[in-house]
């Protein structure tokens, strides 16, 4: 149940982004939260909801990208995704691998209104 | 008024790990080995320190960090082995933050070997945030069953170490230590893996020479 300080650890960046970009209000926020990272994006969605109020994201959607749990083969180059989180190929059966998806923690995007001129097109 | 998007793509946690990496900057500098030991409260995370502080005496300076949601009551333990040892009491937060770590790091003695912080007992939340550690111990106690390292997953695959804890109940109880070994190691086949029991001393040589291994190499990089 620490999903209520990763919302605060992001609202860290939101509200300095949205300083940044002089943002009138925050729409919209992408994350990753991968499959073993420790989150359980139900909690998170509920914190983010919580913690949004009065602020500049107040009626900001929160977007949540869950990447699996994906390995890949140091022996022979074969990715796999397990849902046990085993770290076995399943193509070669090396235990000599790397994770390449499911740990992630990442504020991806943030979509906002500011009082900036558009960029040129 | 404009529509903007931000292209952000930076860790959630990304004051977290800027402190975690100040720390552990600071501390390899000065040749400390810092450990993170996490387990569920009550698998020995305690008595695992006493039995070190006696291990260490004579042969290496330690520092402990007590995390505990309330009370002095683990630092008070240490003490009386006369390690110095600090607690921060989280006051009904899950789990320790490298911030935490910061603010008590200026007050721990520099002339140590050994930095051990012990993490909010809880299996879950503490697995998500770096300290500033070189080494992550986990900690699985027999009484608690031998097949938790699938059952609470992230703790076990960011884990360094691994050690099956209060070996001298394996009489007692249905543990298979072979089962939880091969389980910890299908999710993390890196993990060293020690047997201890504090009660017996089975396994504690072991564990203090692979401590006093992994410090060298810090020292050596010093």
């Amino acid at each position: 149940m620490h999903e209520l300080s990763l919302v605060a650890s992001m609202f860290e960046t939101l509200l300095e982004q949205a300083r940044v970009h002089n943002a009138r209000r925050i729409t919209g926020v992408k994350i990753q939260i991968g499959a073993l990272a420790g989150v359980v994006p139900d909690l998170l969605e509920s914190a983010f909801d919580a913690y949004k109020k009065g602020t500049i994201a107040e009626d900001a959607v929160l977007t949540m990208v869950k990447p699996p749990f994906t390995i890949r083969c140091r022996a022979c180059g074969h990715e796999t995704v397990r849902t046990d989180f085993v770290m076995a190929c399943t193509n070669c059966a090396s235990v000599d691998l790397e994770i390449i998806h499911g740990m992630e923690l990442i504020l991806e995007k943030i979509e906002m209104e500011t009082d900036d001129a558009p960029p040129p097109s | 008024m404009t529509k903007k998007d931000v292209f952000v793509l930076q860790d959630i946690l990304l004051s977290n790990a800027q402190a975690a990496a100040a720390i552990r900057l600071e501390l390899e500098s000065r040749g400390i080995l810092a450990v993170n030991l996490l387990s569920s409260p009550g698998a020995g995370k305690t008595t695992l320190l006493e039995a070190l502080a006696d291990r260490f005496k004579g042969r290496a300076r330690m520092a402990v960090i007590e995390g505990d949601i309330e009370t002095e009551r683990d630092a008070e333990r240490v003490r009386a082995k006369g390690v110095p040892a600090w607690q921060i009491t989280t006051g009904g937060a899950c789990h320790l933050e490298a911030k935490m770590i910061g603010k008590v790091l200026p007050g721990v003695p520099t002339d140590i070997e050994f930095l051990f912080i012990e993490n909010v007992g809880n299996l879950v939340c503490p697995a998500g945030y770096d300290l500033g550690e070189r080494l992550r111990v986990v900690l699985l106690s027999t009484p608690e069953g031998d097949d938790k390292p699938k059952k609470y997953p992230q703790a076990f695959v960011t884990a360094h170490v691994l050690i099956l804890s209060k070996a001298d109940l394996r009489p007692h109880l249905r543990f298979d230590v072979e089962k939880a070994r091969a389980e910890a190691l299908a999710l993390n086949p890196r993990l060293a893996v020690f047997i201890i029991s504090a009660v017996t001393g089975e396994g504690l040589d072991d564990l203090a020479a692979y401590l006093f291994r992994a410090r060298e190499e810090i020292a050596s990089r010093a």
